[in-house]
């Protein structure tokens, strides 16, 4: 079975000057999270939608779920962990306690704050993870990238050929992220902050999937001007 | 839910655009899965229309054949994963005499508005007809294309009088394959005919009775009907050649597109009491038929199979460009889009 697993745990601190966690800003006519919602929702690939918010939210969501699509089972609205990690792992834990955690059992995490997505990212990211246990979503890095160990000199220059940037979704055999975040130990847990990171750094092959720089974060004010002038809105201060 | 939308924004420029889909205003959310390129189509991409029509129709979504698979159905009714033929013509309004194709009020994909170069397109559920996984998928992706020549059959019985001996299709593109196809089946007792221009196009009309070159056409050649499917500046002989063929009270169908006039010998379409009467889009009940159709006869689904000239994988806007440069050097056939961006 495959799962979606929309994250939106964060509580948006460099969302300028709002007070609302960013996933929940209005973009058009709906707010952030709904669109990325909806976009899980509707596909028939996945059996459940399962969507972790700050503990303070999840009410909150569900209320904005159901104003938008109405009574549904597919979607399951839970409390995010301390980490992206212990939020993944609450996703798996609720996988596991509600449908048993199969060898087949693949989970697509997505950033709510990622509304852009589209069917061919989603579509490809299954594959993948079906295929090969697990792959990221990337698009090839427009910016030179530069290294500094101590923040004020350049330690290196790398071959911005062989750098990409990493988007959403990142997609993975459940049962084995499951595996291999329990073999962490607490250090490692601090420093692989990112799931297709400990897939690399146990020695797995992590798969790309072609993103789509329309496939925006939005993290700063910035981006939602951006985000709104895409959907051929006006963006109100 | 925010859905991207590939528009034409000048001739030759493909571009993304997004757009608001709201699921709770009803419908059926499909996502587009065969495609195929129709002449209309190129004809915007190319920029060969007039400025005016270009500023009014520009930036759209190019594409009106389409084959697609059911994502959602916000009432249940079509499963998800469906395979869906989707009618590009859309009624606004109900009409008990003139059909919805012919209704001023109607809005046309890729045409009055966006075509189904999309993510994702939500359709009412009466512009859905379901077609059969049997059928090819690379065929299905112009029952559009097919359904207007069965419009045409279908108005042309109603319209033509009953003796039908033989029956002449000038024209050896697709449409004129399409047609003399559908006519081959629909009445296989009358004597078929093809006229065309081009002698390897005419070889692969091998359903019909028989075929000829326009220019070796015998004087004392008479037909009970004809069809033009010559479309642009070949219309005007066409239609007076049909006109000097046809036996009297004969009904011509009209089908070709021509942006321009066309100067026709009406002398002899009053001498003769000719009928001639025009078709061009269709509707929800051709698309019916048209489904069944494939379904229902193999032999001439396989021959439509051949019209396939190629098929493009589509991921990124520089494959659309691709399968649009392809199609513009096709002499013969359709140019078929695996929509996966």
């Amino acid at each position: 079975m495959t799962f979606a697993v929309v994250l939106a745990g964060g509580i948006g601190s460099r969302m300028g000057n709002s007070e609302t966690p960013k996933q929940y800003l209005m973009l058009g006519k709906k707010p952030i999270i709904i669109h990325t919602i909806e976009r899980f929702f509707v596909c028939p690939d996945f059996e459940h939608v399962i969507v972790l918010t700050p503990k303070a939210w999840v009410a909150h969501t569900e209320n904005m779920i159901k104003k938008s699509l109405g009574d549904t089972d597919k979607i399951t609205v839970i409390e995010g962990g301390s980490t992206r990690n212990e939020t993944l792992m609450n996703a798996i834990r609720f996988i596991e306690a509600n449908y048993g955690l199969q060898d087949d059992t693949i989970i697509v995490t997505h950033d709510a704050v990622r509304p852009f997505v589209t069917h061919r990212i989603i579509e490809e990211n299954i594959t993948a993870a079906k295929k090969y246990g697990a792959c990221d979503t990337v698009v090839p890095a427009t910016d030179t990238i530069v290294e500094s160990q101590d923040g004020e000199v350049i330690s290196q220059i790398p071959n911005r050929a062989t750098l990409f940037q990493g988007q959403t979704p990142q997609s993975f055999n459940a049962k084995k992220l499951k595996d291999l975040y329990e073999s962490l130990t607490d250090e490692e847990k601090d420093i692989l902050t990112d799931a297709c990171k400990i897939f690399a750094m146990k020695g797995e092959k992590v798969y790309l999937v072609q993103g789509e720089v329309s496939n925006m974060k939005i993290t700063y004010p910035f981006d939602l001007k951006v985000a709104a002038t895409m959907l051929g809105g006006d963006f109100e201060e | 839910m925010i859905n991207s939308i590939y528009q034409l924004t000048a001739p030759r420029l493909i571009e993304v655009t997004y757009g608001e889909i709201d699921l709770s205003e009803g419908g059926v959310l499909v996502r587009p899965s065969y495609l195929s390129i129709c002449r209309a189509d190129q004809r915007y991409y190319q920029g060969a229309r007039s400025k005016e029509v270009l500023a009014k129709k520009l930036p759209m979504a190019l594409i009106h054949e389409c084959m697609a698979e059911v994502v959602y159905d916000t009432e249940g009714n079509f499963k998800p994963g469906e395979r869906v033929i989707c009618i590009p013509n859309t009624p606004t309004e109900d009409d008990d005499i003139i059909a919805e194709n012919y209704r001023l009020s109607s809005k046309f994909r890729s045409s009055g508005f966006d075509g189904f170069l999309q993510d994702y397109v939500l359709m009412q559920p009466d512009r859905l007809v379901r077609i059969s996984e049997d059928v090819n998928p690379d065929v299905a992706s112009f029952t559009e294309l097919i359904s207007v020549s069965m419009h045409i059959i279908s108005r042309f019985d109603k319209i033509a009088h009953s003796r039908r001996n033989s029956i002449g299709v000038w024209g050896d593109g697709n449409l004129g394959f399409i047609t003399a196809i559908l006519l081959s089946k629909l009445y296989p007792d009358v004597k078929l005919y093809v006229f065309g221009m081009d002698y390897d196009k005419l070889s692969l009309f091998t359903f019909a009775d028989e075929t000829m070159h326009v220019d070796e056409i015998p004087d004392d050649l008479k037909l009970d009907h004809c069809f033009e499917c010559v479309g642009g500046a070949g219309c005007e002989p066409a239609i007076n050649q049909m006109i000097d063929h046809i036996n009297p009270e004969g009904t011509i169908a009209l089908c070709g597109v021509s942006e321009n006039n066309v100067a026709i010998n009406t002398r002899m379409v009053l001498e003769r009491g000719l009928r001639l009467f025009g078709s061009s889009r269709s509707g929800r009940a051709d698309f019916e038929k048209t489904v069944k159709f494939l379904e229902d006869n193999p032999t001439e689904a396989h021959y439509l199979e051949t019209l396939v000239g190629e098929a493009f994988d589509v991921r990124t806007i520089p494959d659309i460009h691709k399968a649009f440069d392809a199609d513009k050097a096709l002499r013969l056939g359709k140019t078929v889009i695996h929509w996966n961006k």
